[in-house]
């Protein structure tokens, strides 16, 4: 580690405040031990939500149901429109309702191991605890869950896991979630608890003597700035898996929120950890600007292969099965084409960088379901896979009964992000950060269906009484507008949307966009090495200055101009790519979504190295120029046994 | 609830399954005239006779015609107040525009229902004002007459006939339309009512178009 | 391929607006709709000129924020389709695409494709959500819902939201809209005690942001990436004149 101190400076290390006591009995305890706001105190508190997803949208209501004044924020024209609303699959809960052996012990145990190792345990514990309340929440909001005949509600096993603990409506689970928060943050608005404010970005924090103290928004339609003061403001503003620019997440996506925090001192922990999903649909050409999902399901009948020989460029029903490669199946027997997601992931980029990808772009793999079809007849494979095949054809004007359907893996979620203590607050006081934008509860890796469940755990369940206690525990004094850190910050906002018009360069944010994704993905994407890091190190300087020399930005920054908005997210996620890549440089070792070839057991497994590194990595921005400040908050595992993976 | 949009189509659903019930009463009296000229006028007068002696000579018929023309009213009432509203709710067009849906029933309906208003004014004023256009010279008080002489003109039979295909496209989108407003157009009853309306938008023209056509053919005179 | 474009090319709210006509070469048939309206926006920033806003984000049709008028055609030619999803590969070399914002006086134009959707939100904060705080939930199970109640309820939620359906329809009608929402919560158990107060508000609201009335063509069906069906209107209308007319305690 000794060469790479000149990278970082060494800082104090973090303390997440968990509560003393029993891992069962923390979160009890501490509610118990929590201040409260007396009701009619309540609205003398304003709160600033940034973000209208489920941790966005159900924060905000809850806080508006308690009679607390509440802004939210989002920048689309409607708070239904977050990417929440993408996630398909499903949320977890330990209710267990298909008497298989669930509970709260084990889907909490099941996120540890999931996460590698890498998470707080008293957190995950908190959120399997909460698990069963968001369902009871969701079903009284109306959200039409999968039924049985008898009336009760579905359960189906996912990811990978033993029992059936998730809950799902159809392939459309976060839409239906969503709707459901934003239904209730609706009647928030409606009864004037909640002000909304759409199409409207945070482009600035405000601190003043440490303490968070309000947001700069932009008003995307007319161009104001303006500063949006409050007692507390919540970031719940989503992931960031857009600095690879392919990803499954919305075009909109981007880290500017969270990353304008720490760059105002917020610790950004983990940022390495990102999670590949591993049956998208490959690039089609250049003109590609997201990937598409498909449920992870299909690997349970269908047969990931490519030609045995690279360069092989026959049709898939001309090669013959000797000629066959079926890599999972092969090199992992007992799992086959099951093996976690990760590790399906890697053996997909192995094959295709060894010359043996399919396709007109050679960058995909085989998904066939030509033996499942024999065995099961297509009737099956219709019902059972029906909705995914149409959206596949769709997509790729491909038909998958036909011939096989060709996927790549691609970045999914990130389990980096703002660092928060126990309560989810950031180090900052008066910083909440909620959901995918907090690095809290996936470790480094998340299991699925446990991304819907986190949001709308730390939205409902936990943020309404720890901000509750953090606004009756400290004496504030009252900011107003005309205060120095407020105007200053108001103009440091200006400066910068000034700086991005003036360049007048020639290349546009779109091209430098995915200039950043072509080299987050080569050089620090699914594989990792130190040589990979140090190039990425160096091409993203390269990228940085060549973004601030030649960038056009047409247009003004007083009314609607979607380039102008689109660039300053652009500049941000660069510099997010920096941190990420020193981030995984420094943790020489792999864990769950973060694989450094380095350190892989014999039969190329992820090996951890949890001597060293079993430590949530908090990083602190200590100025342009400057060497960013690690702070570790020690990971200590009472309630679990750290062990290894094996799927071999 | 009349100044929402659903009240007003409630409106339109009503007095138009008003209109439906006085369409099959009219035709079944037209249809009489093959029953021969004594039967014919015996039957048109029975329309003022109808009620007596507890009601007056008449009163059953002029209370018809109120109903009839008070639903009238407000069915082009709620029409034209639900065109306006449509009109205001795209006050840009499309450059170019290709509907989605509907066929020549739903497309005809606002300017068949103009042209339907338009021919009930000319029908009144033939057969019940006694308006002489088009038409010859016929025996006062003899309304076998009046419309065998009427009919020997083939512009109102081509008038009348024009007419029935109206009526016929306005049943068909209408009838569906009245279901759909009364909220009782579902997956399960949507066949039966596309039975349903199908033939009465079919046999209520043809019901009518009998007369003039058997006038015009002169199996009836 | 090489397309021929028509585009409304409109500053902001108070300017007129007109159509531009835009030539662009290299465009893949496997790149969607809006990848390539990238590629002209690409092209006109390397023209220097301001290039065309519309509204976009998951890209994978479920958001909502998309949506064009494709040759006077709501989402374009594709049945069951955001504009998101639409392929190029359904279009021919050569052709002639003009390309519209909603025209919806109750949706009014921001900026080139944009439109302001917010009249939606409005209509359902006047009912489009089931009155209960967050803490008071029963135990899920002990609410009991039929699958095929809870299928339909479904079908219904799956709206998106993207204003389709006004825009189609010809009288700029948001009646599946409203339905869908007044279906959805209405065919729940939970959503019974203010089913008839709901449809009401909804309704009415609608008319005040100035949408039209509906005359079942069903064009909105036609449209909708979700294909939502013409029932919901039906027992919207039903449930509105019970609430209006007695009955509504059934």
């Amino acid at each position: 580690m000794s060469e790479h101190v000149r990278l970082w400076q060494e800082g104090p290390e973090l303390d997440g405040r968990v509560p003393p006591g029993s891992i069962e009995n923390k979160w009890d305890d501490l509610r118990f031990s929590m201040k409260l706001v007396a009701p009619a105190n309540r609205r003398h508190h304003h709160v600033v939500v940034v973000g209208s997803g489920l941790a966005g949208a159900s924060v905000a209501t809850a806080l508006g149901e308690q009679g607390y004044r509440v802004s939210c924020f989002c920048f689309q024209d409607s708070p239904r429109r977050a990417h929440s609303v993408a996630a398909q699959g499903g949320i977890n809960a330990a209710k267990n309702y298909r008497n298989d052996g669930d509970s709260i012990r084990r889907l909490f145990y099941d996120t540890v191991k999931g996460g590698d190792y890498r998470s707080r345990e008293s957190n995950i514990h908190r959120l399997a605890q909460i698990s069963t309340e968001i369902i009871d929440q969701g079903v009284a909001q109306g959200v039409p869950f999968a039924r049985e005949y008898g009336g009760y509600l579905d359960n189906r096993s996912f990811g990978g896991v033993q029992v059936s603990r998730t809950f799902y409506a159809r392939g459309q689970t976060g839409q239906q979630l969503l709707l459901g928060a934003y239904q209730s943050l609706t009647r928030q608005i409606a009864a004037g608890q909640v002000e909304m404010h759409v199409r409207s970005e945070m482009l600035d924090l405000i601190v003043v003597d440490g303490i968070a103290r309000g947001i700069v928004v932009r008003n995307l339609l007319t161009g104001e700035l303006r500063a949006v003061l409050g007692d507390a403001v919540v970031l719940a503003t989503g992931g960031y898996s857009n600095v690879f620019f392919l990803s499954t997440n919305a075009k909109g996506c981007n880290v500017t929120a969270i990353w304008r925090a720490y760059r105002r001192g917020a610790v950004f922990a983990n940022p390495c950890y990102t999670q590949i999903h591993p049956t998208c649909i490959p690039p089609s050409g250049s003109h590609q600007s997201k990937l598409t999902l498909m449920s992870e399901s299909l690997r349970n009948d269908g047969r990931i292969w490519v030609p045995r020989h690279p360069g092989d460029t026959r049709s898939p029903d001309a090669v013959p099965e000797p000629d066959r490669y079926y890599f999972l199946e092969e090199k992992y027997p007992s799992f086959g084409n099951l093996v976690p997601r990760d590790v399906a992931s890697r053996n997909a980029k192995h094959v295709v960088d060894e010359g043996m990808g399919v396709g007109p772009q050679k960058n995909g793999v085989y998904l066939d379901f030509s033996e499942a079809m024999e065995r099961l007849g297509r009737a099956t494979i219709e019902q059972r896979y029906g909705n995914l095949f149409d959206m596949y054809h769709s997509i790729t004007g491909e038909d998958p009964y036909a011939v096989p359907m060709r996927i790549y893996p691609a970045v999914h979620y990130t389990m980096g992000g703002l660092w928060v203590d126990y309560q989810l607050q950031s180090n900052v006081p008066g910083l909440f950060v909620l959901g995918e934008a907090n690095f809290s509860d996936h470790g480094a890796n998340r299991l699925g269906a446990s991304a819907l469940m986190q949001g709308l755990a730390d939205g409902y369940f936990i943020a309404p009484y720890t901000i509750g206690n953090y606004l009756a525990g400290t004496d504030r004094t009252a900011v107003t507008a005309d205060a120095p850190e407020v105007t200053g910050t108001i103009a440091d906002v200006r400066n910068r949307l000034s700086a991005l018009l003036g360049i007048q360069g020639r290349r546009t944010a779109l091209a430098l966009h995915r200039e950043l994704g072509h080299i987050m993905w080569e050089q620090c994407g699914m594989a990792r090495t130190a040589e990979s890091l140090s190039t990425a190190r160096t091409r993203l300087q390269e990228l940085r200055e060549s973004f601030w020399n030649d960038l056009y930005v047409p247009g003004d920054a007083g009314s609607l101009n979607q380039n102008l908005e689109f660039a300053g997210r652009v500049a941000d996620l660069i510099e997010l790519g920096e941190l990420l890549v020193l981030d995984a440089l420094h943790r020489e070792e792999s864990c769950g979504g973060h694989f450094r070839e380095e350190s892989q057991t014999a039969d190329g497994e992820a090996k951890r190295n949890d001597e060293e590194f079993s430590y949530v990595a908090g990083w602190t921005w200590q100025g342009e120029g400057a060497a960013p400040m690690l702070r570790r908050e020690p990971l200590e595992f009472e309630a679990v046994r750290l062990s290894e993976r094996s799927y071999s | 609830m009349w100044r929402s949009s659903i009240g007003k189509k409630i409106i339109m659903a009503g007095t138009g399954l008003i209109w439906i019930g006085y369409l099959l009463l009219h035709m079944y009296g037209n249809l009489k005239v093959f029953a021969g000229q004594e039967a014919f006028n015996h039957y048109a007068e029975s329309l003022r006779t109808l009620g007596e002696p507890m009601v007056g000579h008449g009163h059953a018929l002029l209370l018809a015609r109120v109903v009839l023309t008070l639903t009238l009213v407000a069915h082009i009432w709620a029409a034209v107040a639900l065109t306006r509203i449509a009109q205001q709710a795209r006050p840009v067009g499309y450059a170019k525009f290709r509907p989605a849906s509907g066929n020549y029933a739903t497309v005809t309906m606002r300017w068949g229902g103009l042209a339907l208003g338009l021919f009930i004014l000319y029908h009144l004023a033939h057969l019940t004002w006694n308006v002489r256009v088009l038409t010859g010279a016929y025996e006062p008080g003899n309304t076998f007459d009046k419309l065998v002489v009427g009919f020997n003109n083939p512009v109102n039979v081509v008038l009348y006939l024009l007419a029935l295909m109206a009526v016929g496209f306005h049943l068909w989108h209408g009838g569906a339309s009245f279901f759909q407003t009364m909220g009782w157009r579902i997956a399960a009853s949507r066949q039966w009512i596309r039975v349903l309306t199908g033939s009465l938008a079919v046999a209520i023209p043809v019901g009518f178009a009998v007369v003039p056509l058997a006038v015009a053919a002169g199996w009836v005179a | 391929m090489k397309l021929h474009l028509r585009v409304w090319r409109q500053t902001s709210a108070e300017d007129r607006g007109r159509f531009e006509d835009y030539e662009l070469d290299d465009v893949s048939p496997d790149s969607s709709f809006l990848e390539m309206l990238d590629l002209l926006n690409e092209q006109l920033l390397e023209q220097r000129k301001m290039p065309v806003a519309f509204d976009h984000d998951c890209r994978e049709g479920i958001c909502g924020m998309c949506g064009l008028m494709v040759d006077g055609m709501a989402h374009g030619p594709i049945p069951g389709h955001t504009v998101c999803q639409l392929h190029m590969r359904h279009f021919k070399d050569g052709d002639r695409i003009v390309i519209e914002p909603w025209r919806v006086a109750a949706f009014p134009v921001v900026q080139d494709l944009v439109v302001d959707r917010g009249s939606f939100d409005r209509i359902l904060q006047h009912g489009g959500f089931i009155s209960f705080a967050t803490g008071t939930a029963p135990e899920a199970n002990s609410i009991l819902i039929p699958k095929d109640r809870a299928d339909t309820a479904m079908d219904a939620a799956t709206c998106i939201g993207c204003g389709a359906c006004a825009a189609a329809c010809p009288n700029g009608s948001a009646t599946l809209f409203t339905a869908a929402k007044v279906g959805h919560l209405g065919h729940l158990p939970q959503g019974q005690p203010e089913r008839y107060q709901r449809v009401v508000g909804m309704v009415d609201q609608m008319d005040a942001e100035g949408f039209g009335g509906c005359t079942n063509v069903g064009a909105c069906t036609s449209v909708c990436p979700k294909e939502i069906g013409q029932d919901f209107i039906s027992q919207m209308n039903r449930d509105y004149r019970r609430a209006m007319l007695g009955g509504a305690g059934d």
